[in-house]
């Protein structure tokens, strides 16, 4: 399978009108979520390059996994990351 | 014809009673044609009076771009800040002024809809756009089609996307934008949300162009702006002020106490500003570095006496009581916030945890909302905590400041509302 090489960086982003606070996503993408003190998603808001795999996963097992559906893969075009 | 050094602008003629349109039309009367008034909007520098202060014709040009049937425009005179008058007053002098800005915007972007939207508990505002509309309709030809719309009053309901929410499901709740500036649509049609009295001052220059316009204000804020006054003095007044004129000369206009503690800027979102920048100019280059802004041109005056702590508190217990808890860092966080700062006004209260949770709390609910609501009261307790620094310290040693226990308060918060009867529809 080719391997497609992805410029820049992507960021999580959440709906926090549809977040209810569940916490799937801190479980599933800890890396990149961590959490508030009433259970509510804090994301990572520098971009993590495309080439860092592990994170990417992490984020697709997230997008996944929320039951309210409120988070999504945003791509940062602007930012040059050091892998690309 | 007004001259371009002359104030008031928006205001000129009587606040008893509103200018009829044969009335306007010869007090706002102009020898020569403006050619572009896209241009002239340019060229004004024009920057959005509603609080965000981004500039209109850049709104105007993303609206243009945009394909579609038809469009929208949306004259936002909600004044959901408790402590502003500015749209009161617009509307009891001007509303014809307000209604040509709202048509030579509808012109600029091809919008055949405009829609005015006033709080419903503003019966004099409601009147006023009434009348005047009814005066439009049977005298010429119209080629936008006005109309009035009156959402619940609450204070999110006049942020944009909670405006153009309601007139489509009848619900004033903000949206969540995933990017920004984002067109805002009605039904299909996209929509340019305006704040009244930035329609206003496009009324003026499709009238005199942008040269005129910037007869007055400085350089990089040109033109005038609405400001409410109240807290520490006899009467609450609006004022049209240029920009760029300093606080000091403001005070004195609306004879307030001269030698206050600090001023509350911009609105309940906004930020307090220590007495002794009392000299700086009121415009955005001048308040941005000191943390505050021209905002939704409130100036909330605190006199010696009073307590910044226990003001600041009363004003976010009733802002997390507006949230429209649609997210959890607001729905949580600003009751959180409002706690802490209750503990830190009490003389028994847990002062230096408190005062170690707000600035963490602080940290934690910046920037996670769907709408900047939560933002603001950050905004507004980071500056509380900064301005009134000293104050504070004797707060958290638990020696309180007089004026904390005192029952006299200035900075007028409505009464609360129970959560189960705040209207949304």
């Amino acid at each position: 399978m080719a391997v497609r090489r992805r410029t820049g960086g992507f960021v999580l982003k959440v709906n926090p009108i549809l977040c209810d606070g569940y916490g799937h996503c801190h479980e599933l993408a800890p890396e990149l979520v961590e959490m508030d003190e009433w259970g509510y998603p804090i994301i990572v808001s520098t971009p993590t390059p495309y080439t860092n795999l592990a994170a990417l996963e992490s984020a697709r097992y997230a997008v996944r996994g929320c039951p309210r559906q409120a988070l999504r893969i945003e791509r940062v075009v602007d930012q040059t990351s050091p892998g690309a | 014809m007004i001259d371009a050094n002359v104030l008031p602008r928006v205001l000129h003629g009587t606040s008893r009673r509103p200018l009829t349109l044969v009335q306007h039309e010869e007090a706002f009367a102009s020898h020569e044609r403006v050619t572009s008034i896209f241009d002239e909007l340019e060229a004004s520098g024009l920057t959005g009076r509603g609080g965000a202060a981004f500039p209109t014709a850049r709104k105007v040009r993303l609206l243009r771009e945009q394909h579609g049937r038809s469009k929208y425009v949306v004259v936002n005179a909600m004044e959901g800040e408790p402590a502003s008058h500015k749209e009161v007053s617009l509307l009891a002098s001007n509303p014809h002024l307000v209604l040509d800005g709202a048509e030579y915007l509808a012109a600029m972007i091809g919008a055949e809809r405009i829609d005015v939207c006033v709080a419903r508990d503003n019966p004099a505002a409601i009147n006023h756009l009434n009348q005047a509309i009814h005066e439009r309709e049977r005298s010429t030809k119209r080629e936008a089609q006005i109309q009035l719309h009156t959402p619940p009053k609450r204070y999110v309901a006049g942020e944009e996307s909670a405006l153009v929410h309601w007139l489509n499901d009848n619900e004033s709740l903000p949206q969540y934008r995933s990017t920004r500036p984002t067109v805002l649509k009605i039904g299909r049609a996209p929509a340019l949300v305006d704040n009244a009295e930035t329609c206003a001052n496009v009324g003026l220059i499709g009238r005199y162009g942008a040269r005129w316009f910037r007869g007055l204000g400085t350089q990089q804020s040109p033109g005038t702006a609405l400001v409410s006054v109240t807290g520490a003095l006899a009467h609450p007044t609006v004022l049209e002020v240029a920009l760029g004129t300093p606080l000091r000369m403001i005070l004195a206009a609306a004879s307030a106490d001269s030698d206050p503690q600090a001023l509350l800027l911009g609105g309940y979102g906004g930020s307090w500003l220590g007495a002794a920048h009392l000299d700086v100019a009121y415009d955005n280059e001048a308040l941005n570095p000191l943390g505050a802004a021209v905002g939704a041109g409130v100036i909330v005056v605190l006199p010696r006496r009073g307590c910044g702590i226990l003001e600041t508190q009363r004003v976010v217990r009733w802002m997390a009581n507006e949230s429209a808890r649609q997210c959890g860092p607001c729905a949580f966080g600003l009751p959180a916030l409002s706690s802490d700062l209750a503990q830190l006004t009490r003389v028994m209260g847990d002062t230096t945890a408190a005062h170690q949770r707000l600035i963490e709390r602080c940290d934690s609910i910046d920037g996670r909302g769907a709408c900047h609501h939560p933002d603001g009261v950050v905004r507004l307790v980071r500056s509380a905590l900064r301005v009134f620094g000293p104050d504070l310290d004797q707060h958290i040693n638990r020696r309180p400041c007089a004026g904390s226990t005192s029952p006299t308060h200035y900075v007028p918060v409505p009464s609360l509302e129970r959560e189960e009867e705040l209207q949304w529809q």
